[in-house]
Formats: structure tokens, sequence, C-alpha cells
């Protein structure tokens, strides 16, 4: 080989497409058709992939325990700032398949994209649900001998079943899809004592490892401070090649989340640990070191700039779908940063030609899991049967019907939210209501009736009651500026992930280019501008705080379902969404 | 692990945390006491802190080492490490630029002690995290922008 492993490993980053084509029409039989997926529905059968190398690593994260297959548009706004603009993941619709040379309307398209949402979904079915999920990878595996599965994290909450269950039918499912590593963001909202009784007992039994190199002791328990709480890498051996897996739990969770849920730790991004780790795994015999990162695809890629010695950061949390690998240079070479979307959408396989102890070249594909494209594998079908018998009923209840999408996933508003948004102002009697924004939760089309099940999507979480407080026109301001910095920080070491809080009354504008305190402006209330020193009645949900001021003692649930009921029909008319300025030509957004 | 952990703890309180000097000895409250400087702790910005305390607000870019989160999680507990490779300090300051009153804390360094300081501040605000060593006579300073939010909303 006269190319250098740099060279090399451009070579192959260009060759390798995205993987998963169906436009070409190239009419050779599959090598092997494994039980399961159905090769016959296309003439170039998506999830034959031919293996390489000799060590493969399969990724899935930020599923939101959607253990059944559903439906899930991707966005219409995903705004990168400074560096960051106009490159992966910062890349919405045309400019998305533009990029990554996808034919619109193709299956694929309908998959990374929201383009033409509701039509491509009919006609290309749900996709995820585990069971399906389980036969893909089984598939995968079946090709790849000693291929380990990675569970990227934000996986035991984000459904009624997994908030009912404390997380069990989340945890049971994990270990019936056979994950070997797991590194953790919202799982740390079921509390520090039953995510240490699940990683102990569940997780010890069936060999998985939870790793997690940022999470550490502080003073509140003085003995161990500074000493992390979970092993912060594992090395595990593949096709005799050891391969170190590092885990980079979600940094900032006692920030985003409530702190009082895991008081006594600490997180943070922590660099210089990371490359401690990374070296430590290298010199105990690590040809291979993988960080298994939950911090974002932003701060992934800056990461990936400063710590040497890592070959692949495969990350999650933003909930990016990144069809290619984005290569980063850094010190001591290029590291591969792939992030592979959310709700169970997407099995990432990464594939490494590894001789001589180092990193030869390499493949990913980041395939989508269509429901309809795979049969479910029958041990995890019942499973699932099993965990949803319990509350079929109550998940079943039909609320009301909506004549648009529902969805979530924005920058800055989605039309479900708008729905939780008019149901804080309507039920709670407020003038302004404020939502998360968060990015999980599934879409509805036109024309389905809105479930239980589909309202536990988009609210279930541990601390979901709803708050109404007198607030300053002052406070008000200070808070989306807030929530602003925390997406638009031009540092994505600064950046907490979700998006933009989501406003229900008030009309504001937002320059997200602007520094800290100088993004929000023109506010108003039914055409009045807000006055810094009046108060408002203000609703909301999701308070991180141990004891929330204004706490109504109602979870955001009771309040959506009691609005969705009295409705009957849902029909969102008018979409609140910030006036914009400064994203003009900006590849992350089309409006 | 809990013997490793106190013979560490041990270890780098030898190294220099100021409030170990003085229980070794090399600090007496009464000197502590003297170096109390009540304007510089009263003064409303970096400049005047800096002028109270060390006699001038002029500093030098410095190796100096600041070990803090990047946002805080608590921001009335935000860890804070200073050190650095510098011989003859004598003095450290820690100080937070947007708080009414910036400087938070300054430590006299007894002879032999090594330049290392590990404490807790607290922060109103976002702002930056200046660490102010005097070695030899002379300021040198550091700087790390330190972030305070109302959290909530990731994910």
């Amino acid at each position: 080989m006269s190319l250098s492993r740099r060279e090399f490993l451009q070579v192959l980053a260009t060759a390798s497409a995205a993987g998963f084509t169906l436009t070409g029409c190239d009419n050779s039989q599959p090598s092997s058709t494994a039980a399961g997926v159905k090769p016959k529905k296309t003439p170039n059968n998506p999830y034959e992939l031919p293996p390489f190398g000799n060590v493969s690593l399969l990724h899935y994260t930020d599923c939101h325990a959607q253990l059944m297959p559903i439906y899930f548009r991707e966005p219409q706004v995903n705004l990168g700032i400074g560096q960051m603009k106009g490159r992966p993941p910062h890349l919405v619709g045309h400019h998305f398949l533009k990029y990554y040379g996808i034919e619109p309307g193709t299956r694929e398209a309908h998959a990374f994209t929201y383009l033409d949402f509701p039509e491509l979904a009919r006609k290309y079915g749900k996709v995820g649900g585990f069971a399906h999920l389980a036969t893909l990878v089984k598939h995968i595996r079946a090709q790849r001998p000693g291929a380990l599965l990675l569970d990227g994290g934000d996986t035991w909450q984000g459904s009624g079943t997994s908030l009912w269950t404390n997380a069990q039918d989340m945890v049971d499912a994990q270990i019936q899809l056979g994950i070997d590593v797991m590194t953790p963001h919202w799982e740390m909202t079921f509390g520090a004592d039953r995510v240490q009784e699940i990683v102990n007992k569940d997780f010890a039994k069936a060999g998985i490892d939870f790793v997690a190199q940022n999470i550490v002791w502080n003073d509140e328990n003085f003995d161990l401070e500074g000493e992390r709480v979970f092993k912060p890498y594992t090395i595990r051996e593949i096709n005799g090649i050891p391969v170190a897996i590092v885990g980079q739990a979600f940094p900032y969770t006692p920030i985003a989340n409530p702190r009082h849920l895991i008081s006594a730790w600490s997180f943070g991004i922590n660099d210089e640990a990371m490359q401690e780790v990374v070296d430590e795994a290298r010199a105990k015999g690590a040809q291979v070191v993988v960080v298994l990162s939950h911090n974002g695809m932003d701060v992934d890629l800056k990461m990936a700039s400063r710590v040497t010695g890592i070959d692949a950061i495969m990350g999650g949390h933003t909930h990016d779908a990144v069809p290619k690998p984005v290569l980063v240079d850094n010190a001591g070479g290029k590291t591969l940063v792939t992030n592979a979307g959310s709700n169970g959408k997407f099995l990432g396989v990464l594939d490494l030609d590894v001789k001589n102890g180092k990193v030869a070249g390499f493949k990913y594909s980041l395939l989508p899991v269509f429901s309809n494209l795979i049969e479910p594998d029958p041990a995890m079908q019942k499973l699932v049967e099993k965990i949803r018998a319990p509350y079929a009923d109550k998940l079943g209840e039909e609320l009301a019907v909506t004549d648009d999408t529902l969805y979530r996933r924005g920058n800055f508003n989605g039309t479900f939210d708008q729905v939780i948004v008019d149901a804080l102002l309507e039920v709670m009697g407020a003038e302004i209501a404020f939502s998360p924004g968060f990015r999980w939760g599934v879409s509805v089309l036109p024309g389905e009736a809105i479930t239980v099940d589909h309202v536990m999507t988009q609210t279930a979480i541990t601390y979901p009651n709803v708050t109404l407080n007198a607030m300053t026109g002052e406070n008000i301001k200070n808070i989306l500026e807030d929530v602003a910095d925390n997406l638009f920080n031009k540092d994505p070491y600064y950046q907490q992930g979700g998006d933009m809080v989501r406003v229900g009354g008030l009309k504001y504008a937002i320059d997200p280019n602007k520094d800290f305190g100088n993004r929000i402006s023109d506010m108003t209330l039914n055409g009045k501008p807000i006055e810094a020193g009046k108060k408002y009645a203000v609703a909301g949900w999701a308070s991180v705080q141990e004891t929330p001021m204004g706490d109504s003692g109602k979870p955001i649930w009771d309040v959506v379902m009691e609005y969705l009921r009295n409705k009957k029909t849902i029909k969102v008319n008018d979409l609140n969404i910030p006036k914009l300025k400064g994203v003009e030509g900006n590849p992350g957004i089309e409006l | 692990m809990n013997t490793k952990r106190r013979l560490f703890l041990k270890g780098s309180m030898a190294a220099g945390a100021a409030g170990v000097a003085m229980s070794a000895g090399l600090l007496t409250p009464g000197m502590v006491l003297a170096a109390w400087n009540e304007g510089a702790f009263k003064a409303k910005s970096v400049d005047e802190a800096l002028s109270a305390l060390m006699g001038s607000s002029s500093t030098e870019a410095g190796k100096i080492k600041i070990k803090a989160p990047d946002i805080a999680e608590n921001g009335a507990v935000v860890p804070v490490t200073v050190s650095t490779d510098m011989g003859g300090v004598d003095t450290i300051a820690i100080l937070a630029s947007n708080n009414p009153t910036p400087l938070t804390s300054s430590y006299e360094l007894g002879e032999g002690a090594l330049p290392y300081v590990s404490t807790r501040i607290k922060m109103g605000k976002t702002g930056k995290v200046i660490a102010v060593v005097k070695s030899g006579g002379k300021l040198y300073s550091a700087s790390k922008e330190v972030k305070v939010t109302i959290g909530g909303c990731g994910g």
C-alpha cells in the first residue's frame, strides 16, 4: 500500500457512499439472504451490506423508548451558527439532499429530510420498532462475526411504558436486543439509585458495560470526590483485536435535567480526562479506540479536533441523522465522527479494517429502519407485546383527530408543541406558555387519531408538573436569551443541545448570530409590547427545580389530554415561530 | 480505595492547597488575617480589586492553568483549581469578572508551598474566572469563561 494512512482514509471516505441507495438499477442478486429481511421488495436490497474489514460496530442512539414502529419527521430548521454554518449536521431539506447526492422523493430522501413528509410517510410507511431493529441487527451481525452493538443512550425515557415501568421495559428490550455497551443521558432522570440498580444488577448479569468517563462523584461524597462513578471504558476483543469503547455521557445532564435526581454526581466535557483515558486504553493494548458519545454532534466535532488517538466518535444527543462520517483533523491524525439519528429510525454500521495494530480503512452506513421492509423478530415482538399488554387500553385511547401533521423537531417550534402550548394557555388560563425544546416525540399524520400513546411520546418524563407563575417581562426576556445562548453559542462547548423553548401567546424576533443578551427583540403579547416591569401569567412544565415555583400538581399529559378531548379535531392554524433575523442563505433553514 | 484517596489528598495538600499550607505551619492564622484586605474584597471591578490587593491592575499573560467547568452545574458552588509552573509565587487571587464584588479569594503562599489552589466560588452570572498570580513581584493572569445558566430544556 503506497498510500499513507491519511490518504487511504480519505480515498475510502470518498468511495464509501451512504450505503443505502435504492435508486440504482443493479440487478445482481444479494450475496446472501438472511432470514427476516425481505429482498423481494426491491431489486437492490438496501440491507445487504457486504462485510468489510475485521472490526465492526453497530450503533443506535436516542431511541427514546420507542419500542413500536413510528413516524418521525426530520427538522426543517436546524441552524448552524458561526463555524457550524452550512456544515453537517446543519443542513436541511433540499440542501441536505444536494450535499449528499440523494434524489428527492426516494426512500432515502424521506428518511433523512422533512420534504413531502406526510405523502412520503404514507408511501414508505413507519420506521423503527425494536422487533424490526432486532431483525436488522441479527442480519448485519450474521455477516460480521464478533460485531459489537453500541447504545448511545436516551433509551430509557420517552414513552408511557418506560415511565410506568420505571425503565424496566427498555432495559429488558436492550438485553433482548443484545447490546454490549451503553452511555447515558436521560437515563439519569430515573435517579441515581435506579441507574445503579440497573447497571449493577440487570446489566451486570447480561454482560453489558455502562461506560462514562465524565461522571464523577462531587463533594457530596467526600471520600470518593473526583473518582469516577462508572467504568470510563471497556476493552472488548473483536476477531482477536482489542477494541476500546470509551463512554462520554451527556456533559450537561445536571443542568439540562434536574440536578437533585443525581445530586452527588458531577458531569462535564472533560477533554483532558478523555485524553488520559484514550492514552490509557492505548497503553493497555487497544488497537482501536472508539468513543460512544452523547455530546451532541457539534461538541463531538470540536472534541475530535482536540483529543488525539480516537479512531471514531459515534455520537448522539442532537438527533442528527448524518449519512456519512465527518473526518476531523487533529494533532495525532484523523478522527471519524458519526451521528445516528433518533427514535429507533436508524442503525449505524461502522466497519474497520485493522492491520498491523492500526485502522487502515473504514466503511460506514447509516441504515434507515423501514418497518415494512423488515420482518419483525418474533422473540422481540413477543417481549414488546408483553410489555405493552397491561397498558394497551390506556395507550390506545383516541383523544382527537388531527387535520395536520403533528411533529416536534425543529429549532423554534413544531406543530405538536403548538398543541401543547395552546393546551397550557387554555387549560391553565395563562397569557404566555413555555414548553421545553426537546427533540424527542413522534409524528402523527393528517387524518390519524391522536392517542394517549402519542401524547406520552411527547411528555413522558419523571418531572412532568405544570407550573403557573407571574413573571415580569424582564424575566421572560432573560429566559429566552438564556435558552437561545444554550442553542446558538458560537462555541459548541457552551451549548446544551435541545431546541429553543416553544412559546404560546408571546411573539418575538431572534437573531441567532448575536451575542448573549442581544438575540431577542420585538417581544409582544396581543400586539402590545411586553413591558419589562409588568407581570404576566406564564404556564410551563418540566421545571428542573426540586420544588418548582408555582407547581400546579398537574402533570403535563393530563393538561394536553384534557385539551385534546375537548377539541376533538386539531388543526394548527398558527404555528408560532419567531421572526428570524440574520439567517438568510443559511442552509439550515427552509421556510 | 479510601486509603488511596486519603493518601492522594495528603499528597496534594502537602503540595500546597492554602488551607493545608496553614495546618502544616507554613502560614499562621495571624498571617492570614493580616492578608485580609477589605478594600479589595469590597471593590466593584476587577481592576479596582487588583489595585487594592496587589498595588497594580496591570498583568501579563502567564502560564497559569485554570480548571473550571465550561458551564457551571451550580452557580453557588463552582469548583475552580488554579496551578502554575512559575517559581517564586507568593500570591494567587481568583476573581469572577461579573460578580458584584469580583474578588472571590486570595491566597498567600509561604515559602516552599507549591502554587496550587483548589476552591469553590460563587458566580451570580456568566463571566470570566480570572486567576492572578504574583511571582517575583510581577503580576501574571489567565482567564476562563464559565457560563451560568438557568438550565432546563435540554435534549
